[in-house]
């Protein structure tokens, strides 16, 4: 087998200085009722070109060349291919975790570049090396929140991600933290009344999104004072990281918890991403998650470590803040290169051709009659529409034309049955959106029993 | 090496006694086991503290060790000092290495704490086992 | 000193500040396609409130620059690509090449988790076959492919365990766990709601069974056991253990951490295993990247099925798809459906072997049964039972001449290689743990028992040469001290008055 660099004549010499007979008898130990006695049912084996045909098969079954308005929190935005050229260079690839500082400090370097950007991005003060994802990351901050309030109730937009929602409640049922959703106003924006009276002594956080999963900017501001008022804190999740090319960091935040998928990182179905949790210093022991810290060796000689580790599992087993061991290194370096690249003027530019793009996208939808813009806050690169039939039935259509439409909302909010989530990002070209538009306006035009067939 | 007027616990702590106010800190044997301290979480003035119970932790890189309160009530000063220069635990843990000042609820309950002679040979027996 | 060591020799590195002192205005690293709709003017759009002044801080470099940064300080690094990795349960194997090739084509890396399933259905085959290999090879019933790592796989297992147990009417207080076992466990059960009790190892560093027919009350949820145990030692009264839980109302948890030890040669699920995770970035060979991203599924049998996460993967009339609408499910652990990306790298590791990866378990078992044998003479084995693919010896006898686990492995970079796992499991004071694997050939692992063997000698006549390695180093050993009292953790520009460095 390739992957094996052994010849039969070297597993017998090895197994002859060992000193025992057979493979078999290193497994002695192993009940002789639980060894196999047969091979596993598997498929394979396969050679590499089986393999590379195995999978673009499996391409061919999926959504290849077709044009996409989706984004509800997975963004496709212009990757260079300089990225996975440093991505694939086997020293970052295929090396471990850097608890070895001293041949380790290329990992080392980049997670604190890493850190610097997430800073400059989000206007906080401090941000780890990454958490699995945005999801889990405002979970994080929320579980952070509770830890330095001492409080247990939670006050939770209901524009936030859906799934960010899901993931949250799984996790605090089991912590005894009571979640309260508080609704969206016709803007699309948390309703700010609302929150005011819900906010009380027991809160520990008050968590929005922004731009919210409405694609709606969230007020961060009044939310922060409103949770400082009431001593507690602010927890901002940010799902598409390219808006802060243009849009305000929420540097009132207390917590900022960011996916950086949309720096460098292919949808790839749903993952890996990165989240990551930038936060005030004072909070830095509270943080969970990988930290990289500079410091230097005898010599006097700048060098990077993992620093902080006693806040994490490997040492305070039962007492740790967290139990997460793993920090998305690989994608947090895509997300490097790929600012590097960028730059501060790349990053304003690609912002600023969102925008415009979502803008020309509204435009021409709402010329079609029956269709109108959804909710009236501010947008970055996505907006709600109402058409005046399901979104199913015009998706369904719009397939055949190699398009896949907005984001059905009402699977996840009831009230918008009849609207969509449409994403338009610099990567859609105005020929895709004035097809995508005028493919809509012909369906509309077919009676609904059309649609059906 | 350990001063004949504190008291001590077997989890390596020591207790000063001032009028009415103790003071305690962690004896040289723990921060000799523990290494270079680089942060110590303390509770704020005003929490009160329980016999026998944590009320912090003293950090090195690579290990945690929970402090165990001597004597139980109420915490009237945190040493400042610890928050820019913790190596002061190292270097002077009998001193000015003090971690927190209590206002006792009990001062009957010094009497059940070891004194110098009794942590030392305590302190011994440990060294003892450890080279076993 | 360099006539002993035989695999690595010093070589000019580059030197590389941090991007940020490289960053002048003006340069760009990337070019966008021009804008092809009306521009807009994004600060009148968005209005004072939400506008950004500028971004700071972002550096400007050129492509080149990039290119030369990132490819420097990859050649700091150590990687698997380099030489063995000795580290004990991590399962530092080869990262296929073609599994980097199969998860960036277009139509694979291209997908958005919410395109509709049948615009879907090669990505949901992925899962699927996977899934179905992994059940396989762990003997297990049901899977989710969810989480994204060893520890929240844990974690997805204790609430899966909760559920179950609260379905049945009491979810239990307590969760059973070796003083052997990886830190994670503890804090997973901990997150989990659990009280966490430690029990001791025997003399042999194995479950004390005798003691564990005391322990298992009403109070016990599930025992959480790596099996191998992480002294690479199988449990032998594994199938005893987990009838005893059973008979009291509990579940066994397996951490599959060593699972190199057993595919193609034992399964879990029949030792009696309720409920266990992977780690695909050891066992499946996915790359480890620095730190991340793996993947950590948890497999179950048919009790705990109906409280598997959301969503679960179903089949109608050979449609595949994801389904969320499972009353009974502990919840959602993350967005969307899992780490895609490494998931695709799995499987096309499981089909490149096939029925045949048993061949890579004996081999990682023949390397690490090898270099014990190599050895046993020099290092001290605290435990004489047989080791699977891992081995774990102790300082001892080295810490006579003053010299630790930790100087030991600092000495080993200089030979070329990357350390041992130190200081872990705890039971062993001063603890090398030692994990080749299948990848590493005769060759290698000749080279590194030769390094441990000339190191051992070391620690006795230069003992001083051990204590101050590594040597050969861009840094020696960083001040992780200073790191952690007063840490820096981002660069900040200096103000203009202050002098260039």
């Amino acid at each position: 087998m390739r992957y094996l660099p052994k010849s039969p004549s070297e597993r017998r010499e090895m197994l002859d200085a060992i000193g025992v007979r057979d493979i078999d008898d290193l497994f002695s130990s192993i009940p002789e009722d639980l060894r196999l006695q047969s091979p596993l049912r598997l498929p394979g084996p396969l050679s590499e070109s089986e393999l590379i045909q195995f999978f673009r098969e499996r391409a061919a079954e999926n959504a290849q060349g077709y044009s996409s308005f989706l984004g509800a929190g997975v963004y496709n935005h212009l990757r260079s291919v300089v990225t996975d050229a440093i991505l694939q260079r086997g020293e970052f690839l295929t090396s471990y975790t850097p608890y070895q500082a001293e041949i380790s400090q290329g990992t080392l370097q980049a997670i604190f570049e890493f850190q610097t950007l997430a800073c400059e991005l989000t206007g906080q003060e401090v941000a780890n090396a990454s958490m699995y994802d945005g999801s889990t990351a405002m979970t994080e901050a929320v579980l952070m929140a509770e830890r330095l309030t001492g409080r247990r109730r939670v006050l939770v937009a209901r524009s936030v991600h859906p799934e960010y929602r899901a993931v949250l409640a799984t996790y605090a049922r089991n912590l005894g933290l009571e979640i309260v959703e508080i609704g969206y106003a016709a803007s699309g924006q948390v309703d700010i009344p609302a929150l005011a009276l819900a906010v009380n002594a027991e809160t520990a956080a008050i968590v929005v999104q922004t731009p919210n999963f409405l694609g709606v900017l969230e007020p961060v501001t009044r939310v922060a004072q409103l949770a400082h008022d009431a001593a507690a804190l602010a927890v901002v999740a940010i799902a598409e990281g390219v808006s802060l090319g243009v849009v305000r960091p929420p540097a009132e935040a207390d917590i900022v918890a960011l996916e950086a998928q949309s720096f460098g990182m292919a949808p790839n179905y749903g993952g890996p991403y990165a989240g990551v949790i930038a936060t005030r210093e004072k909070y830095v022991r509270q943080m969970p998650g990988r930290l990289a810290g500079q410091t230097s060796d005898a010599q006097g000689r700048r060098g990077f470590c993992l620093t902080l580790a006693t806040r994490e599992q490997h040492i305070r087993r039962e007492r740790a803040t967290s139990n997460i061991c793993t920090n998305q290194a690989l994608c947090a370096l895509a997300a490097t290169v790929h600012l590097c690249l960028l730059g501060k003027e790349g990053l304003r530019e690609t912002a600023e051709q969102n925008v415009a793009k979502a803008q020309f996208a509204l435009s021409e939808l709402e010329k079609i009659p029956g269709v109108r813009r959804g909710l009236t806050g501010p947008v970055f690169n996505e907006f709600v529409i109402r058409l005046p039939r399901a979104v199913r039935l015009v998706n369904a259509q719009l397939v055949r034309e190699r398009i896949i439409g907005p984001l059905p909302l009402g699977q996840f909010y009831p009230e918008l049955t009849k609207c969509g989530l449409v994403c338009v990002t610099e990567t859609t070209s105005r020929a895709e959106i004035e097809r995508f538009a005028s493919a809509v306006r012909r369906i509309l035009d077919r009676p609904i029993r059309e649609n059906l067939t | 090496m350990y001063p004949s007027d504190y008291r001590y616990t077997k989890e390596h702590e020591w207790v000063r006694l001032q009028d009415d106010i103790a003071i305690l800190g962690i004896t040289d044997y723990a921060q000799h086991e523990l290494g270079d301290v680089v942060y110590a979480d303390l509770p704020k003035v005003g929490a009160k503290l329980t016999a026998g119970k944590s009320f912090g932790t003293v950090e090195s890189v690579k290990a945690v060790s929970e402090i165990f309160a001597p004597v139980s009530g109420e915490v009237v000063e945190v040493n400042a000092a610890l928050r820019d220069a913790p190596e002061t635990v190292n270097k002077d843990p009998h001193g000015q290495g003090w971690l927190i000042k209590v206002k006792l609820a009990a001062p009957s309950e010094l009497s059940g704490l070891m004194d110098s002679q009794a942590y030392q040979a305590y302190v011994a027996e440990k060294e003892k086992e450890a080279s076993a | 000193m360099t006539d002993r060591i035989k695999k690595a020799r010093q070589h000019t590195s580059q030197n590389e500040g941090l991007i940020f002192e490289k960053s002048a205005p003006g340069k760009r690293g990337t070019d966008l396609p021009p804008l092809d709709v009306p521009a807009v003017d994004t600060r009148e759009l968005l209005g004072a409130e939400y506008a950004r002044e500028t971004i700071e801080g972002l550096p400007e470099v050129s492509e080149i620059e990039v290119i030369r940064h990132f490819t420097r300080l990859s050649t700091w690094n150590y990687a698997i690509d380099l030489g063995m990795y000795p580290l004990g349960s991590c399962t530092m194997k080869y990262n296929p090449r073609v599994n980097e090739f199969v998860a960036r084509l277009d139509g694979i890396a291209t997908e958005h988790p919410y395109q509709p399933p049948e615009l879907a259905q090669g990505c949901l085959k992925i899962l699927a076959t996977l899934q179905q290999c992994l059940l396989e090879i762990t003997g297990m019933d049901a899977a989710t492919l969810q989480p994204a790592a060893g520890a929240q796989g844990e974690i997805t297992g204790l609430l899966l365990i909760r559920a179950c147990l609260g379905s049945r009417g009491n979810p239990r207080k307590k969760v059973l766990i070796p003083d052997s076992a990886h830190g994670t466990n503890p804090a997973s059960a901990v997150i989990a709601g659990y009280e966490v009790e430690n029990i001791r190892s025997d003399a042999r560093g194995q479950l004390d069974v005798e003691s564990l027919k005391e322990l298992v009350s009403e109070d016990v949820a599930a025992l959480m056991v790596t099996n191998p145990s992480t002294l690479g030692t199988f449990e032998p009264r594994i199938a005893e253990v987990a009838e005893l839980l059973h008979s009291r109302g509990a579940l066994l948890y397996m951490d599959g951490a060593n699972m190199n030890a057993l595919a193609g040669v034992a399964r879990p699920g029949d030792f009696g295993v309720d409920v266990m995770h992977l780690n695909l970035h050891k066992t499946f060979s996915t790359p480890h990247g620095g730190g991340g991203p793996g993947a950590g599924p948890v497999l179950v049998k048919k009790h705990l099925e109906p409280f598997l996460p959301v969503p679960v993967l179903v089949e109608k009339d050979g449609r595949l798809a994801l389904n969320a609408n499972r009353p009974q499910a502990v919840g959602r652990v993350r967005a969307f459906a899992g780490n895609f990306g490494v998931l695709v790298r799995a499987l096309a590791y499981t089909l490149a072997y096939g029925p045949g990866i048993r061949q890579a378990t004996e081999d990682a078992v023949l390397n690490a049964n090898y270099i014990r044998k190599a050895l046993e003479d020099v290092y001290e084995l605290p435990y004489a039972s047989a080791s699977m693919h891992e081995v774990v010896f102790s300082d001892a006898r080295q810490k006579r001449f003053g010299v630790s686990t930790m100087d030991i492995a600092k000495r080993l970079i200089d030979y070329g290689f990357h350390p041992y796992t130190t200081a872990f499991p705890l039971i062993v004071p001063g603890a090398l743990m030692i994990e080749p694997t299948e990848s590493e050939s005769k060759e290698e692992c000749d080279l590194f028992v030769a390094a441990m063997r000339t190191i051992a000698e070391e620690a006795a006549t230069e003992p001083e040469a051990v204590k101050t390695a590594p040597h050969s180093t861009r840094v020696g050993r960083l001040d992780e001290v200073a790191a952690a009292r007063k840490p820096i953790l981002r660069w900040k520009p200096k103000p203009s008055s202050e002098a260039a460095d």
